[in-house]
């Protein structure tokens, strides 16, 4: 129950503090926004390709948000030693980390639903499968925001961090699926695009809005959860290595 | 480790190393509950790594830590929730307000809502802030920043205290405050782990001291032990404005019952088991040249001490500590 309490306190604080942060704002709402601003007026065809362009916005809002939060929330705390505070208490190091990545994943989710609900003026979404939208934008946020928390964990600036982030964010724009098919990619970037935890988010998010998914729904699942598990015990072993010396 | 029930800290052959540096090496000691523990020494010696490994922020190469009878290497959490520390920087959080800070920090160990909020408001006029309550954290000035870290270290009650150069860089009033809250917290049956630079602070506070040079603990004992061997000598302090050659050579062959030590540029120390009359010794000097600017006489004191066992003077110390802590 302390645990709990610890935990509780520890998201509302990052959710006040930090969800209107200026990196928070551009990265996360802003540059998402004007990167399908870009798509859109680049495809020509009107509102007909809002419903195309959908999946990837939402994923790339999903992705800039949680790592930008992340590098906010945790290099900014460790930089100024208010994160030996978080060190020093006496929960477990994965509840703390849970915590503190609790608020990045929210504010993933609420960044995902941003460009969906200016596209419900825009266009019909009655036949979208929201029973898949919903777990997978969780899932995509998590992902993400684990990928933020390994990006946090190796720098110690916070600009170090948002530059690091886009080493893995831009790549992923082109190579994900997001508004390229990945089989109109080169063949030999196929296998990278692959090795990329969006690319099974995305093609979920395709599935569920225009039923244009290219893997099993179920394969994609199973391959977010794994990234998932596997991004945050690195980041927990990289914390113990590297945070408590 | 004996009568482990009325032991609140036990540290044995504790070690840590930072690449080639030998930061902690081989330390012991035992803090018994309720004790007011200083640990002295100077910049770089090895306290705030102790402390670390002592808190959970550090993991020791060797050695083992028992807080209140917990290892520390198998449970540090549970060790955890009973310590509070006071870092030596004050790393609260800048947006947050005053009182918002501590009910976070008392939240982080599990304390209830009303709980929390009402130890808040009590801590904030305990230490003079209350007013500053709802300001945020960023906008307090040093002393009072010093003062919130403090008390954030105390909102849960801890059984055991680590607090590390608490009164470094703060004005005077501030300082005397917050040593005055630790000897009340004290005596109301907190263990206290003080580190500090400040020598008549620790003096003043402290029951048993440890002294740290370059990673070892040096000397553990007891104020009043410690201070015994120079308890009756009678020390003056003599500033001189030229000084010439073999000057403390002729003073040696001229009062053969004083010891004269040239401590720095213009300053010379005399000690002697019996009372020094400074009119023989001002116009001896005088007669040589030399012009005295002041003789006063000196209170043997814990910093000769310090100075004789670590052969580091205790006001460069200071200033040096001073200079990186950009305080008064």
């Amino acid at each position: 129950m302390k645990g709990w309490t610890a935990f509780w306190n520890i998201l509302l604080k990052d959710m006040r503090t930090y969800y209107l942060k200026p990196p928070n704002i551009s990265w996360g709402l802003i540059f998402p926004l004007a990167w399908t601003g870009m798509f859109f007026i680049k495809s020509g065809s009107g509102l007909e390709s809002v419903l195309s362009l959908l999946p990837g916005v939402v994923a790339i809002s999903v992705l800039f948000g949680t790592t930008s939060m992340l590098a906010v929330t945790v290099t900014f705390e460790k930089k100024g030693r208010s994160f030996d505070r978080l060190l020093l208490a006496p929960i477990p190091l994965e509840l703390l980390m849970l915590a503190k990545t609790a608020g990045a994943i929210l504010f993933g989710v609420a960044n995902a639903f941003v460009p969906i609900i200016l596209a419900l003026f825009l266009a019909d979404l009655s036949h979208v499968a929201w029973a898949a939208v919903v777990p997978a934008v969780a899932l995509i946020a998590g992902t993400s925001t684990f990928l933020g928390l390994f990006i946090a964990v190796s720098v110690s600036e916070i600009f170090e961090a948002q530059t690091f982030s886009n080493f893995f964010r831009f790549p992923m724009i082109f190579l994900c699926g997001l508004f390229f098919p990945i089989d109109r990619l080169p063949v030999f970037l196929r296998p990278l695009s692959y090795l990329l935890p969006l690319t099974y988010g995305a093609d979920i998010l395709h599935g569920a809005f225009n039923a244009r998914n290219t893997l099993s729904v179920s394969l994609d699942f199973v391959v977010l959860s794994v990234f998932c598990i596997f991004l945050f015990a690195w980041s927990l072993r990289n914390i113990k290595r590297k945070w408590i010396l | 480790m004996k009568g482990d029930a009325m032991i609140a800290i036990a540290v044995q052959g504790l070690a840590k190393r930072f690449g080639e540096v030998l930061a902690v090496a081989d330390v012991s000691f035992e803090v018994r509950q309720g004790e007011l523990f200083g640990f002295l020494g100077p910049n770089g010696a090895g306290k705030t790594t102790t402390i670390n490994m002592l808190t959970g922020l550090a993991r020791p190469d060797s050695g083992a830590i028992r807080i209140a009878g917990i290892d520390c290497a198998s449970n540090p959490k549970a060790a955890q929730g009973l310590i509070g520390v006071v870092p030596d920087e004050s790393n609260l959080y800048p947006e947050l307000a005053g009182f918002e800070n501590l009910c976070f920090c008392a939240a982080l160990y599990g304390v209830r809502k009303k709980e929390r909020e009402a130890r808040a408001h009590e801590l904030l006029e305990t230490f003079g802030l209350a007013e500053a309550g709802n300001r945020k954290f960023a906008g307090y000035s040093r002393g009072m920043k010093r003062k919130l870290t403090i008390a954030a270290g105390i909102m849960h009650h801890p059984k055991i205290l680590f607090l590390d150069e608490p009164t470094t860089g703060i004005d005077v009033a501030s300082a005397r405050q917050i040593r005055q809250l630790l000897a009340g917290l004290n005596k109301q049956g907190t263990t206290i782990f003080l580190t500090t630079h400040y020598i008549e602070e620790a003096e003043r506070l402290c029951e048993r001291i440890a002294f740290i040079v370059q990673g070892r603990v040096v000397r553990i004992d007891t104020v009043a032990n410690l201070i015994e061997p120079v308890k009756e000598k009678h020390v003056m302090l003599l500033s001189v404005s030229n000084s010439m050659p073999e000057m403390q050579e002729k003073l040696t062959s001229a009062f053969p019952r004083l010891a004269f030590q040239s401590i720095s540029d213009g300053q010379i120390r005399v000690e002697s088991e019996e009372p020094i009359g400074v009119g023989p010794l001002v116009r001896f000097l005088e007669d040589l040249g030399v012009e005295v600017a002041e003789a006063r006489r000196h209170r043997p004191s814990l910093e000769d001490i310090f100075v004789r066992i670590t052969g580091i003077e205790a006001g460069a110390m200071k200033k040096e500590k001073e200079k990186a802590g950009g305080g008064a």
